[in-house]
């Protein structure tokens, strides 16, 4: 799914570049979702992150939830965008995960994007 | 001037007083709608909705939900999935659509810190969005938390009923 060569996309590549970083992920998926939605082509507007962490152990869902949220908004913050349009999240401890276990699939698109 | 205007669907829901303060809405019907009341805030522009608003608009019920779209025509599929799961479980909550107000919009993910809808609250805490309700749904967890403000999932009826019956057997 993701493009390495280039510049593209850049913020997938912050995205994995600081979860990698603050999360020493076990296991971790970033998943641009955009091209299921409403959206220019090329867009990284819809995301879904995938990711498996020691750092989760004592964390209840919610605050997990957070921790990936503000991982994300202060690396784009960091590069100079602004937080995208969706981005959901699955974040699992290790003890959680059976590695061939597939991500969710996020639910289709109902044309709310644009306003 | 946080001014919500609300439609309600259904005329017979007491409106709560503090935040009835301008309700120039249209009253809109729509047919069907029993397990919700849906709140069309006015198109209002302008700062965030702040705490004190925000402090009182999750509590007018034991379930919120903020939306796009509304429950009849969630205009997001991860809004949707919340309608669904909210269906299923018979859960009456109010809905707000913050596509129909930016002021909500960015009031409600100010309130949370959090920077996605839909959002969930229970009890007035803020439980989630989708994601998190999906899990919550799957884990049983979602059961458990209704319990806990006194609403007994149409789920877990369903499956005493089930085992009522398995017993008779």
């Amino acid at each position: 799914m993701s493009q390495e060569a280039g510049q593209y996309p850049p913020i997938e590549s912050a995205m994995r570049k600081a979860l990698n970083t603050e999360l020493k992920p076990v296991f971790l998926e970033v998943i641009n979702e955009s091209p299921q939605h409403n959206v220019p082509k090329r867009s990284e507007s819809h995301f879904r992150v995938f990711v498996v962490s020691e750092k989760f152990n004592d964390l209840t869902l919610i605050k997990r939830h957070r921790l990936v949220n503000d991982t994300v908004k202060n690396a784009l913050k960091a590069a100079g965008f602004e937080f995208m349009h969706a981005l959901s999240i699955e974040a699992k401890t290790p003890k959680q995960w059976e590695p061939e276990q597939e991500p969710e699939k996020s639910p289709p698109c109902l044309g709310g994007h644009g306003k | 001037m946080n001014r919500i205007c609300q439609s309600l669907l259904r005329p017979s829901y007491r409106i709560p007083a503090a935040l009835n303060g301008g309700a120039s809405a249209s009253a809109a019907t729509t047919p069907g709608s029993i397990l919700c009341r849906f709140f069309a805030a006015d198109a209002a522009t302008g700062a965030a909705v702040d705490k004190a608003t925000m402090d009182k608009l999750v509590r007018t019920n034991k379930v919120v939900v903020f939306m796009k779209g509304n429950p009849q025509a969630p205009r997001c599929g991860f809004s949707n999935a919340v309608v669904q799961i909210m269906r299923m479980h018979g859960v009456q909550y109010d809905a707000h659509d913050v596509l129909q107000n930016e002021s909500l919009r960015q009031g409600v993910k100010d309130y949370t810190d959090w920077p996605t809808i839909p959002q969930v609250f229970i009890d007035g805490e803020f439980v989630g969005g989708c994601d998190i309700l999906l899990q919550m749904h799957q884990s049983g967890d979602l059961i458990e938390e209704l319990k806990k403000v006194g609403i007994v999932s149409e789920l877990l009826k369903a499956e005493e009923a089930k085992q009522q019956d398995d017993k008779a057997k």
